[in-house]
């Protein structure tokens, strides 16, 4: 049986590794000392769809993504090491959106690809940890949802058998296809490039991209259709414009504030027996410790 | 019963409650008794809903922190969990009641049960709140005025921000907290409220039992790094799953638990049940030594509120320093036997 699987991948800025540049004076963000990177659970899921790939012959992979024109760099990482195609879906109509206007905007998208048997997303993403889209995409496409799944162990009779990984234990559950599953980083890293692969597509473009490509590598794209990925508007995926972006998102942001915490007196020891001897003996006399 | 609720509960606010093993949820009596305050100041009641097997008497647990009324749908399908037939009590029940405010975990259950029933009644929902409370609301663009709207706070981007999220014209205001964030308290031993069951078959179409859970194995914790009085805890400066040990031995010797960073979970020094901090685990310990943390805001956001931080840093500049107690600048390599020895020599 060939699955159709598509898999969520954002493109997020790397806030893991965030230094002290990444505020600027003014309390926003310096998102140029930032850099854009695939979101960490979205690779996690992108490899359990290509263990699926490999299980099911004839299966397509497709990436989904929604952001800037620029997040067909994602598409390209994930063709890389083994994923089919993808589409970018990007309009400034769709700026500014919350988790809500964003699962609408992709569920529309899913619904214009047609018959799919799998979607597949990380369990969150980076910048936002809020775990709402993939859950959220699922109830717009009235698809049961699998939540932070660490392997999709079995695909049969129309039914996924997933082992989840929850705060207090492990959980197998079976569920019928088409399904959404979520996934958490605790699944296997994702496999990397494919040297091969990187050749194959590394001019695999966006048609906003093609556009600033030379003649040559424009008319090589043309001459390989596996090469153009798609880039798809709210139009196009027949969005309600007032589902979407800043209107269609019921939560507001009021206020952003800097986070400062209030620095304390802080009593500075060296590594000296005597001082650290002493500062045990403060806090034995105090009752904090023995 | 549609008609009854309308009339009787409106408008209230709603914490939907988990439980295991007969027991409920400290992060659900958490929000209970963060959901009493808020009712308080709206001078609405505060509404609770669990939903599960076996659940006689579960109330009783939850009226002390100021429970009103304790809705309850009971079948053997409802336990364990599984989403869609979870999803599809609250999304009924919401559209008879009207709460204003829902409050969930922001566990596994909490995490995604929220977004589904979220999307279903297009109402917005803030993950992950750090505070929660009351107030006013302009709108920049039309000048509308709401009054009395959840401020749903939490941190964002990493942690390197504090946003305040309003719903002002979605219902309800749906809001997470993950365990630890807020505190439980018993209002009244004696406080009693009332129990409205609700029906299964009546809120849940058969079709929604479509997940099936076929092994579960759950463990408690051994690991209890909320409840610990004193924590040691390790970040990327550690360096490797062997300096923790170093750090389980100061921590065996002074009855403390060890906790970590995210980057030193990420890296695979420490267990995730470790992870304090934003995406982990609050803690307020009487003790707080941090040995070889930098000092990520989205580490100091979870452990902010300890007695007493002594921080251990090679790096005399590490930010975690400004809110430290005690600072000791050197290798923890060398200072953690330093503590050990003159602990075991002060102590007796």
């Amino acid at each position: 049986m060939s699955l159709n699987i598509v898999v969520l991948a954002k493109q997020v800025p790397d806030t893991r590794n965030v230094g002290k540049d990444a505020m600027k004076e003014d309390g926003t963000i310096n998102r140029a000392a930032l850099p854009a990177i695939f979101n960490p659970e979205d690779l996690n899921a992108l490899e359990q769809a290509l263990r699926l790939k490999d299980a099911h012959p004839g299966s397509k992979v497709t990436i989904l993504t929604m952001g800037l024109p620029r997040a067909a760099e994602v598409i390209r990482e994930a063709m890389y090491r083994g994923a089919d195609t993808g589409i970018v879906l990007t309009d400034r109509a769709l700026g500014g959106a919350d988790t809500l206007a964003t699962s609408y905007s992709l569920a529309q998208a899913i619904k214009k690809m047609g018959k799919i048997d799998m979607m597949l997303c990380g369990r969150q993403a980076i910048d936002g940890d809020t775990a709402q889209v993939g859950p959220q995409v699922a109830e717009k496409l009235g698809l049961p949802q699998v939540t932070y799944a660490e392997e999709i162990m079995n695909i049969a009779d129309g039914k996924a058998t997933v082992r989840r990984r929850i705060e207090s234990g492990v959980e197998v559950v079976e569920a019928p296809l088409p399904l959404v599953v979520t996934v958490n980083g605790s699944a296997p890293d994702c496999r990397p490039r494919n040297a091969k692969r990187v050749m194959q597509f590394k001019y695999a473009v966006s048609p906003s991209e093609k556009e600033k490509l030379s003649d040559e590598l424009k008319a090589l794209v043309d001459k390989r259709p596996g090469l153009n990925l798609q880039e798809w508007s709210a139009a196009f995926v027949e969005a309600d414009p007032e589902q979407i972006g800043m209107p269609g998102s019921p939560t507001k942001v009021k206020a952003i504030e800097n986070v400062v915490f209030t620095a304390k007196e802080s009593l500075c020891l060296d590594n000296d027996d005597e001082q650290i001897e002493n500062l045990v003996k403060t806090l034995l006399a105090n009752h904090t410790i023995g | 019963m549609d008609n009854q609720y309308k009339i009787e509960n409106q408008n209230n606010v709603i914490v939907y409650c988990e439980y295991e093993d007969g027991k409920v949820a400290d992060v659900s009596l958490e929000l209970l008794t963060k959901g009493r305050k808020l009712a308080d100041k709206l001078g609405v009641k505060l509404e609770a809903i669990v939903i599960g097997d076996k659940l006689e008497g579960i109330e009783n647990q939850l009226y002390p922190y100021g429970t009103d009324v304790v809705y309850k749908v009971e079948d053997n399908r409802l336990y364990p969990y599984t989403s869609n037939p979870h999803a599809a009590v609250l999304i009924k029940l919401f559209k008879m009641i009207q709460p204003q405010i829902c409050l969930m975990g922001a566990t596994c259950i909490g995490r995604d049960l929220g977004p589904r029933v979220s999307s279903a009644l297009h109402s917005g929902l803030t993950a992950d709140c750090t505070a929660l409370e009351i107030g006013d609301h302009k709108d920049p663009k039309t000048g509308k005025e709401y009054t009395n709207l959840l401020y749903q706070i939490r941190p964002a981007f990493g942690g390197n921000i504090v946003a305040t999220i309003v719903n002002p014209d979605c219902r309800p205001q749906m809001a997470t907290v993950r365990e630890g964030v807020m505190k439980k308290e018993i209002l009244d031993p004696a406080y009693k409220g009332e129990v409205m069951p609700l029906d299964a078959d009546f809120m849940i179409d058969p079709s929604e039992y479509v997940v099936k859970i076929i092994d579960r194995h759950i463990a408690k914790s051994k690991i209890n790094i909320k409840g610990a009085p004193i924590i040691v805890a390790g970040g990327y400066g550690v360096g490797s799953k062997e300096g923790f040990d170093m750090l389980f031995e100061l921590a065996n010797v002074l009855g403390a638990e060890v906790g970590a960073t995210r980057a030193a979970v990420d890296a695979g020094f420490a267990e995730h049940a470790r992870q304090i901090g934003q995406t982990g685990v609050t803690v307020r310990p009487k003790l707080y030594i941090a040995c070889g943390i930098s000092g990520q805001i989205q580490h100091i956001a979870g452990m902010k509120e300890s007695a007493i931080i002594i921080s251990i840093n090679s790096d005399p500049e590490a930010p975690i320093n400004s809110i430290a107690d005690y600072v000791i600048t050197g290798n923890y390599e060398e200072i953690v036997p330093k503590l050990i020895k003159y602990y075991k020599k002060n102590s007796k």
